[in-house]
Formats: structure tokens, C-alpha cells, sequence
């Protein structure tokens, strides 16, 4: 636990505290996003925001890898593992997730051969353990996973093997934050940038939003300290006039990326025309989908699906939640309707989920004072 | 009504609503009702206590107390379905009978006498099934426990995973016990007898999927030397003893939280974790908490005699690593709250799904 422990040491945490109050403008209200779901569950985590003062509003943001998968999405997913003979795979959050009709979990109590993994190479060895049937991915992610996806279907391929299939869900992060830039009903002072996303993509990417939108943003990492330097740095960039892309992450983001993942994904991945969201819509050129050279792994082409675009559930207010307009608790089903046992919306799913991190660990947070 | 007022007034709602009794509305069965979180506690509460009106099962203990003429007796019983059968430091043998003579002795009763029952799947190597009789053998004669009685079934090849064990435990309970769920009182401190999350990481890294190498072993013991000790040195000031098993320290706090209507308030820097447990932990994303345990109880005692309970528990065999994690409080009722090693605060809620299937 080395080069972790060191960024949650308390003592530095309250000193860093300190230099937040001395930077805050008495009087002004700041909201900063977080981008990366990521962010939102160390911030519950570790009780972050305990130690920032009352008018530094942290915003979550929609960075959520299963909080923006769609309901029609899912069902499709379903579909696929009822297929007789089909080992479908996913990660452990996604099996909670609700479609139209039930979850996977359902379906696996059902009687659908649904399987948790912790990665795609996990699924690939059941592949290669299991040779007669069929064995698929339910990818998802954002260039953060993706990633490990693409150098799965490349040692697939490489290997030979006949029985893998991926249902990919890659969704790359750069034209959400834009779409959300352009929704009027948000007033965000700077962002907190996806330290994760950004150690493949690098903190380039993201230059159009000082550029475009005059908002600073800060690419940070996920210990607690990280968090609340990054928050520092921004009231810094505000304080003194600037607005620029900072990277307090530069341990492991280099500023222009990992060339080697991006080659890979170049390699596997084509964007998709458009990509619905959840509670979003259609974001054009938001996600992936496999690149014709690994046509023979992609699920969606082996089975028919539905393809059903599904409305969300009338009272499910994720999109809103997703886009920081509201606080999870300000959603009208959160946490009578919609529990992380019994979920409406993707949001109280995943522990990176705004509302699941809210409900489970950020109700009854101390009293804090506004400067 | 400020931002805030408004924040409040919903979060009553829903405490009001969590303070509920859990109701069983699934179409099926699903693994998260075997997890010992929520869906378990909908199956309990909302199918079982309602079938049968009784009201030792409705205290909800680990054992239920039995009075007969001259004398109080606990009885308890539980099924192991454990993968791997075998795992370092202990197998299923071992377990069938800690996990149950553990249930007694957290109800303050010494353990007596168990049944043992077998389900066992065609094609079980014998030489097997002889080792895990041995355990339970050896397991038995360690908590000095008789099995009194027994039954053996067989099922077709893939109708069970090698071999499941049900073992029921008799105890007679001691009389310098007077323990309730219901019997927290702000001021209480909460003792760990050790180190939380041996058992359920040790069963995930033998199950070779994560492919992490870390020397981990069960914690499976028989835990009454501790209770015994604990009794001696707090007598009616020890309120309530819980062994942390399915669903980890986290699940037991939230259980007895609500089953008293107080709060807990945990120091998060105070528990005692193994380092690579907790290494194992932050790889996989899962809070040692709510990982379980197969030699570790939690102790509720009044303030007075906390130290005294402490130095028992330490001086108990296992008990080396045992701490106060914490203390009972009255607000906010039936929620445990967690003082981060950060110095933060945040909710501890109950386990919601199934992280680890199959670890008892």
C-alpha cells in the first residue's frame, strides 16, 4: 500500500483544507464539477467534501461508465444471454443495472448463463475454456477501459479464437463534456478533469474547454489528497485571473497520452455515427463500436438484438443528475422509489454513481461553514 | 424552505421509509439474497419471521434461546456451501463447525453438542470426504463439542458442488450472559476481537480468479475461550456479542443498529486489517467491512468497562489484534456513520448485492 497511504495522510489533508479557505473569495459560491465517477466515490469515500468550506459545491458529473449505459442497451445484453448456448459476461455492476424487463442478475436467476468478471481477459480464458459455446463481452467504459477491451480482441484474434464476442459500449468522454457545456441550465465555475480517461488520452483533449468555454480544468488523481489539490488549484486559476488546462496528475498523465493505447484503439475501435446516453440522448460521435478488421468478434453483428430505443422510466431523473443540473437528492424517486436494492435509474447502481454514492455514503455529512 | 431544510426533510423520508421492515417482493431467487445485505434481510424479514410468529426468531440473534425447566438453552444451526471446499488456513469441515459453535457463543451460551448433516454429489472422491470428516473431527474436539447426531444424502452427479454441510449446534447458556440485540445503550463501546476480512479474501484469492498473489489465510476458530474471558471481565456490562460473518463488521452494526434504534458512530483509522487484505481490497474495489470473517465478534459493553473487556479480549487466544472501533450514540438512529482516516464522515449502509458468493 505504498504511494497510496501517503496521499490519505490526514495531517496534509487539513493543511491543504487550510490553503482552500485562504483561496476561497469570502462571499462568491463555487460550483466545480467533477467529471470521472472516479472522483464522486472517493470524495463520499473519504468524506472529501467535509473538509472544504460550505460554498465550494462539488457537482458530479457524467463520468459514470454504467450510469450512462441506456435501458434499450441493456435489454439487448439480455437478449443475447438468453440465447441458448451463450456464456455472457460482465462486470460485477452492470449485472444490477435495469432494463426494460429485469436485470442480468434476473436473467441469471432465470436461467441465462450470466457470469461476473473482473476484465475482458477474464471472459476470454472462459472462451478458451469453454470452446463450444458462445462467449460474450458486455463491454464497457471509457477510454479508460477501452483500452483493455482492444488489446483483449487482439490476442483473440492473434490466438485464433472462434468463440469471443464483444457487445461494446466504449463511449469516449470529450463530446459529453461539450454537450454539457452547451446545455443552458448549468453554470459550472471549472472542472475536476478524468484522471483515469485522461492517462490514455492525456490532458490535451480537453484544451477546449478553457479555449471554447473559459472554464478551467484541472486533470487530478483519486487519493483524497489529489482531490483536494486539484480543488485548490482551481480556485488558484480563478483567483488569479487564469484559465487553462493544469494536470495535477502528471505521476501517471503524461500531457499528450498514451500513444501505444491510442494505436490499439485506433486499431479495434471506429466511432459510431451517434451513441445514445442515458438520460441524454443521441451525443454524435460519442462511442465505439469494433472497426471492420475485428468484424468477426463484434456480438451485435453474430445476433439479432432488439435495438429498441427505450424511454427511461417517466420518473428517472439520471439524465439530470448526469448533467449536474440536480443533486441526486433533489431527484424525485431517490431513495423511496429508487434504492441501490431495488434501482430506477443507472445512477444508484455503480458505487461511481452519483445517487449510490450520495445514498450510501453521504447522507449526514457534517455541518459546514460558509466563508 | 432553504436548499438544505429541504435536503434534511428528504432524507427523513427516506430514513422513515429504511426503518421499515424489509419485504421479500422478488420474481426469484437471486445469489444477492444469499449475500447477507439487503435482499437477505428482505428474505428474513419479510418471508420467514412473518411464516412463523415466533418470537426467538423474531430477536433475531444467532441463536435462539430455548427456556426449559431448570435452565436456559441456545440453538442454532447453518449450511456451509463454501468454494473451494479447501482454502488456506481451514476447508469446510472446519468451518461447519466453528460457524455454528461461533452462533452459540455469541448468544452467551457454551456450546454443547452438534448434528452434522451431509449433502454430498455422486463422484465425491472418498478420500475427500475422509479429510473433511477429520476436520470436523478435529474442529469438534478443539471446541469441545460432541456430534451427537447426523444424516447422510447423496444427489446426482451436478446437482450439488462437491459437498454441502448443515450442522445444528446445541449450547447451554451461561448465566452471567444477558445479551439482546435490543440492548445497546449510547455510551456503548464497540470492541473487534481482531483483524476483519481474513476469511472472505482468503476464499477469493484460492478461488484463483484475480490472479493475486498474497499470503492470506482463513480466520476460522472457535470464539467461546473469547466469550467466556469477555464474561468474566464485563459480566452484565457486556450488552451484546455478534460474530462478524456474511456481510462483514459493516452488516453487523447496521443489524444491531436497528435492532436497538441507536447510531454508531465507527473510527475508521481504529479497525485492524490485515495489509494485504487491505491491498486485496483496494485492488477489487470491495471495503474490508463488508468482508466476511469465521473467528472474529464484535462486543458491545458499557463504557466502564470497556478497558477491562479489551485487555480480556486481547489476552483470549486470537484476540492479539482486538481494538475499540467505536461507540454507540443516539443520532441519528439506526445509522452507522464512519469518521474517516481522512477526517471525513460518512454513511456505512448495509451490503447491496453479492461482491463474494459462496464463502461459508
Amino acid at each position: 500500500m505504498r504511494y497510496v497511504e501517503e496521499f490519505r495522510d490526514a495531517e496534509l489533508g487539513r493543511a491543504l483544507a487550510g490553503e482552500i479557505l485562504a483561496a476561497v473569495e469570502p462571499g462568491r459560491h463555487y460550483k466545480l464539477m467533477e467529471v470521472c465517477g472516479g472522483h464522486t466515490h472517493s470524495i463520499y469515500k473519504y468524506g472529501i467534501d467535509d473538509l472544504l468550506p460550505a460554498n465550494v459545491e462539488l457537482v458530479h458529473g457524467p463520468g459514470c461508465p454504467v450510469c450512462v449505459i441506456p435501458m434499450g442497451r441493456v435489454d439487448d445484453g439480455i437478449a443475447i444471454a438468453h440465447r441458448p448456448g451463450v456464456i455472457f459476461t460482465c462486470f460485477g455492476d452492470m449485472m444490477r443495472i435495469p432494463g426494460s424487463d429485469g436485470s442480468l442478475q434476473d436473467a441469471k436467476a432465470a436461467g441465462a448463463d450470466v457470469r461476473m468478471v473482473y476484465s475482458p481477459l477474464d471472459a476470454l480464458r472462459i472462451a478458451k475454456a469453454n470452446p463450444d459455446r458462445d462467449v460474450v463481452f458486455f463491454a464497457i467504459g471509457f477510454e479508460t477501459t477501452a483500452p483493455s477491451t482492444a488489446l483483449t480482441l487482439r490476442r483473440a484474434k492473434a490466438e485464433g479464437v472462434r468463440n469471443f464476442f464483444c457487445m461494446c459500449n466504449h463511449v469516449t468522454i470529450v463530446p459529453p463534456l461539450r454537450a454539457l457545456l452547451d446545455s443552458p441550465d448549468l453554470r459550472l465555475d471549472g472542472f475536476i478533469g478524468p484522471g483515469h480517461v485522461s492517462t490514455v488520452v492525456g490532458a490535451r483533449p480537453f484544451e477546449f474547454i478553457p479555449a471554447d468555454y473559459g472554464k478551467p480544468i484541472v486533470v487530478a488523481g483519486f487519493e483524497p489528497l489529489d482531490v483536494l489539490h486539484a480543488v485548490h488549484m482551481i480556485l488558484r486559476q480563478l483567483a488569479e485571473g487564469r484559465c487553462e488546462v493544469e494536470n495535477q496528475y502528471s505521476r501517471v498523465v503524461p500531457y499528450d497520452g498514451n500513444l501505444r493505447a491510442l494505436e490499439v484503439l485506433a486499431e479495434v475501435f471506429e466511432l459510431r455515427p451517434h451513441f445514445e446516453w442515458r438520460g441524454m440522448g443521441f451525443i454524435s460521435q460519442s462511442g465505439l463500436k469494433l472497426s471492420a478488421a475485428y468484424a468477426a468478434f463484434d456480438a451485435e453483428l453474430r445476433y439479432e438484438v432488439p435495438g429498441v430505443r427505450v424511454a427511461d422510466p417517466k420518473a428517472c431523473q439520471c439524465g439530470e443528475v448526469l448533467k449536474g443540473v440536480i443533486k441526486p437528492w433533489e431527484c424525485k424517486v431517490f431513495g423511496t422509489a429508487c434504492t441501490p436494492e431495488r434501482p430506477i435509474g443507472t445512477c444508484m447502481v455503480s458505487s461511481e454513481g452519483a445517487c449510490a454514492a450520495y445514498y450510501n455514503f453521504g447522507r449526514f455529512a457534517r455541518e459546514r461553514e460558509v466563508v | 424552505m432553504t436548499v438544505s431544510e429541504r435536503e434534511q426533510r428528504i432524507l427523513g423520508i427516506i430514513e422513515t421509509a429504511r426503518a421499515k421492515r424489509a419485504k421479500f417482493r422478488d420474481a426469484r431467487v437471486t445469489m444477492a439474497h444469499g449475500a447477507g445485505g439487503k435482499a437477505t434481510q428482505g428474505l428474513i424479514e419479510g418471508l420467514l419471521l412473518p411464516a412463523f410468529a415466533s418470537p426467538e426468531l423474531d430477536a433475531l440473534g444467532d441463536a435462539g434461546i430455548v427456556t426449559l425447566p431448570g435452565g436456559h438453552v441456545a440453538l442454532t444451526t447453518d449450511s456451509f456451501v463454501v468454494k473451494p471446499i479447501r482454502f488456506p488456513g481451514g476447508s469446510i469441515g472446519e468451518l461447519a463447525v466453528n460457524g455454528t459453535v461461533n452462533d452459540l457463543a455469541v448468544a452467551g451460551a457454551r456450546p454443547l453438542a452438534l448434528t452434522l448433516s451431509l449433502v454430498l454429489e455422486e463422484g465425491l472422491p472418498a478420500e475427500e470426504l475422509r479429510a473433511e470428516i477429520d476436520a470436523v473431527a478435529r474442529a469438534a474436539a478443539a471446541a469441545d463439542v460432541r456430534v451427537v447426531a447426523g444424516d447422510t444424502k447423496v444427489v446426482e452427479r451436478g446437482h450439488a458442488d462437491g459437498m454441502y454441510v448443515t450442522t445444528t449446534g446445541l449450547g447451554l447458556v451461561d448465566p452471567r450472559a444477558s445479551l439482546s440485540p435490543s440492548a445497546l445503550k449510547p455510551g456503548d463501546r464497540i470492541l473487534l476481537s481482531g483483524r476483519v476480512g481474513d476469511h472472505g479474501t482468503a476464499i477469493m484469492l484460492a478461488r484463483g480468479e484475480f490472479e493475486l498473489g498474497a499470503e492470506i489465510e482463513s480466520d476460522t476458530r472457535p470464539l467461546w475461550p473469547a466469550v467466556d474471558a469477555l464474561l468474566d471481565a464485563a459480566g452484565p456490562s457486556l450488552h451484546c456479542l455478534r460474530d462478524a460473518t456474511r456481510g462483514g463488521v459493516a452488516s453487523v452494526l447496521n443489524e444491531l443498529a436497528r435492532a436497538s434504534g441507536v447510531a454508531m458512530v465507527v473510527r475508521e483509522a481504529d479497525v485492524p486489517v490485515h495489509p494485504a487484505v487491505a491491498g486485496a481490497a483496494e485492488i477489487l474495489g470491495i471495503d474490508p467491512m463488508y468482508v466476511a470473517n469465521e473467528g472474529k465478534l464484535v462486543a458491545f459493553v458499557a463504557p466502564e468497562a470497556a478497558e477491562a473487556a479489551l485487555a480480556a479480549l486481547r489476552a483470549a487466544p486470537g484476540g492479539e489484534d482486538a481494538a475499540e472501533i467505536g461507540e454507540v450514540r443516539t443520532d441519528p438512529p439506526t445509522m452507522v456513520l464512519v469518521e474517516t482516516a481522512f477526517g471525513g464522515r460518512r454513511v456505512m449502509d448495509q451490503l447491496v448485492g453479492d461482491p463474494l458468493p459462496r464463502i461459508c
